[in-house]
């Protein structure tokens, strides 16, 4: 920054200067780096870098047609719920018997993979792992688009629909309460409150970058825009003492809230005397299998993410094989948790236990294809993220993240309809078929996410800037001042400024007010 | 951080710095003390668990209580999902409202947002704001002070 003149034009660089985002040092934008940020970045060229994507780069063909495509699958999802609450909900495959069908699975599938970014934005930044900076921000994203997504189902099992708020303890003129003993009402507190609580410190981490856009947009409508949306954030120390309090307590809250949640959805089932559900096991099985299909779609985001944007200097190699690493782990829990369901199964002695785990599941039941095929999607194939060759291959992390993604799917599919199917009373038992409506609700909601996503990633920054310039200061601060804590003041070589070097990148400018 | 701390021994006390991201050991360098967020989420907190217990406790112990097999009214080991939930829920509106509302915001225009430059206060300058209601402020003694701090730019911001 020394060599700028003072009155440089403060605004956004000349559009031929900027080309796309990536290029500097002489850096191509395809090198692959090994650390949490490429070489060369200060404090502009992230901010630079990120709010380009969102203010400068042009609209892209693949984009649109992508967004069309997801837009076709929300229409669909459109029609599908509007059949759904004019029919009712027989005209899902659900029967007397299998009274919960794909609308559980999905619920449970979806907010499962948005653990993962709750895991990122709070856990990770509690335990200072500074590489979750550049992915938190989509990954926030993602966890409240796939919250909306699955709160979607449990509304419309609910069957009767307009009494959707009969769930809230409201008072009313029969004098009736919810049952607050169901975990059925739990799951309502929970994923509501989920819900807010992430909306709350997505917002809030948004503020400080929504004020970056609003002092860089050049068009007058969205500096408007964005100009209300930062509630006029002007980055005052004391307004940042506050909010970093906030965010760091929030942080510390939202640990223990993702790890309630998928506790309490597993409650639904270990709290019920089924065969293949009454188990001790379920919470953190469920918290486990949750955390890794989330991290599943988190790369699934992230790689193409990264490649259309160019964004490869900061959601760099070292967060794909971090984002590997953690499903590797997670993967292995699971399995775990496999393992102890045929050993309690066997242990118990229970004669109902031991025909669910050892004949429904694993041996001829009708649904064993099911089980065998979970097993090797999310116990065989993510071993190979053992091998760092493979865990550094994009195409095979993406393969992967498909895998385990549909592994995860399979495995509630066991769980709810195979135990489901196969209940104590043989003259009940019946089997699933899901028709076309359970499909096109499924298939819908992908679309919900799909162009939620696309929307959020042109009309948000999706990596949080502030956070990125707090890394990079933080970084070359205490690399190339090796730990010097406090500023110095330097002469500049030239000998007539003197310059506050104390902030990396950044030049101090003072004034004083007058009344 | 220097400026801010040299200000502050120079006798001002009406000052803010604005950066771009957050600065640790700003606020001490200023003078600024502050522990009322988290004293603020934790009362939220404590309200929203109660507000859950004794809800609870009304809905399944007073307003309309279900004998079930002579089990008690009030199971409270039942209550607990609930109770926690609305503990986090309160606690976190509790903060994020707090916040923004103790920043004074929104406040969409500041004069502060008339310095020049100031655009760039969001990405990659800093500012040190001495307040004309200081009471050691004068316009040209303030001046000179900044400039000797070795500041890029010193500007005059009116109300």
């Amino acid at each position: 920054m020394v060599d700028q003149p003072l009155d440089r034009n403060v605004g956004l660089k000349a559009p031929a200067q900027h080309e796309p985002t990536g290029h500097m040092n002489g850096r191509r934008p395809h090198d692959e780096t090994f650390d949490i940020i490429g070489p060369g970045h200060d404090l502009e060229t992230v901010t630079e870098q990120v709010i380009g994507v969102v203010l400068k780069d042009r609209i892209r063909i693949g984009w649109v047609i992508f967004l069309g495509f997801s837009l076709a699958l929300l229409a669909m999802l459109g029609v599908a719920v509007s059949y759904v609450l004019v029919m009712g909900v027989g005209v899902w495959g659900i029967n007397k018997t299998v009274g919960w069908g794909f609308d559980i699975i999905n619920f449970v599938w979806w907010i499962g993979i948005g653990h993962a970014g709750t895991l990122i934005s709070a856990i990770l930044l509690l335990v200072h792992q500074n590489w979750r900076t550049s992915i938190n921000r989509f990954a926030e994203a993602m966890t409240i688009f796939a919250v909306m997504c699955a709160g979607l189902f449990p509304l419309l099992h609910l069957g009767r629909h307009q009494y959707f708020y009969w769930l809230a303890p409201l008072p009313n003129t029969m004098g009736l309460w919810p049952q607050f003993r169901s975990p059925l009402e739990w799951d309502f507190f929970a994923v509501s409150t989920y819900f807010t609580v992430s909306a709350l410190f997505w917002y809030i981490g948004l503020i400080p970058d929504l004020a970056t856009l609003r002092d860089r947009a050049q068009n007058r409508t969205l500096k408007i825009l964005y100009g209300m949306a930062a509630l006029g954030w002007r980055g005052s120390n004391q307004h940042w003492h506050r909010y970093m309090a906030v965010y760091l307590i929030l942080a510390g809250i939202s640990t223990p809230l993702v790890l309630s949640v998928h506790s309490t959805i597993s409650f639904d089932f270990a709290f019920g005397i089924v065969p293949g559900w009454h188990t001790t096991i379920f919470p953190p099985y469920f918290v486990a299998g949750a955390v890794f299909a989330g991290f599943a779609m988190v790369l699934m985001l992230a790689i193409p993410l990264r490649h259309i944007y160019g964004l490869k200097d900061l959601i760099t190699m070292r967060h794909l094989e971090n984002c590997a690493k953690v499903m590797l782990a997670t993967g292995l829990m699971v399995v775990y948790g496999y393992f102890m369901e045929v050993f309690t199964a066997y242990y118990s002695g229970n004669i109902y236990e031991r025909y669910m785990q050892f004949t429904s599941r694993m041996g001829t039941g009708p649904y064993a294809w099911a089980y065998w095929s979970l097993i090797f999607c999310n116990g065989v194939a993510p071993q190979i993220l053992w091998f760092k060759k493979y865990r550094t291959n994009l195409t095979c992390l993406f393969v992967v993240s498909i895998v385990v993604s549909i592994g995860m799917w399979l495995e509630r599919f066991v769980i709810i309809v195979v135990s489901l199917s196969r209940d104590y009373l043989p003259s009940s038992w019946a089997l699933y078929q899901p028709t076309m409506w359970d499909w096109a609700l499924y298939v819908g909601t992908f679309g919900l996410f799909l162009t939620l996503f696309l929307l959020f990633v042109r009309a948000l920054p999706s990596i949080a800037v502030a956070e990125m310039r707090e890394l990079v200061h933080h970084e070359s601060h205490h690399g190339a001042h090796n730990g010097a804590h406090g500023g110095h003041l330097t002469h500049d070589p030239h000998g007539n400024t003197i310059e506050d070097r104390d902030h990396t990148g950044g030049t101090k400018e003072a004034f004083s007010g007058s009344a | 951080m220097t400026a801010a701390r040299l200000a502050r021994e120079s006798g001002y006390t009406k000052m803010d710095a604005f950066s771009p991201m957050p600065v640790e050991g700003l606020s001490e360098a200023i003078g600024y003390r502050n522990k009322q967020m988290p004293f603020l989420m934790l009362l939220g907190g404590l309200t929203g668990g109660s507000l859950g217990i004794f809800g609870q406790w009304y809905a399944s112990a007073q307003s309309y209580p279900l004998n079930i097999g002579g089990r008690p009214y009030f199971s409270w080991p039942m209550f607990i999902v609930p109770t926690f939930e609305m503990t986090i829920l309160f606690a976190a509106l509790t903060g994020v409202f707090g916040m923004i509302i103790l920043n004074g915001l929104p406040k969409p225009y500041h004069s502060i947002f008339n310095t020049p430059g100031f655009d760039r206060a969001s990405s990659d300058r800093f500012f040190l704001a001495i307040e004309s209601r200081d009471p050691k402020f004068d316009n040209e003694g303030t001046r000179q002070f900044m400039e000797g701090l070795s500041a890029v730019r010193v500007s005059a911001v009116a109300k």
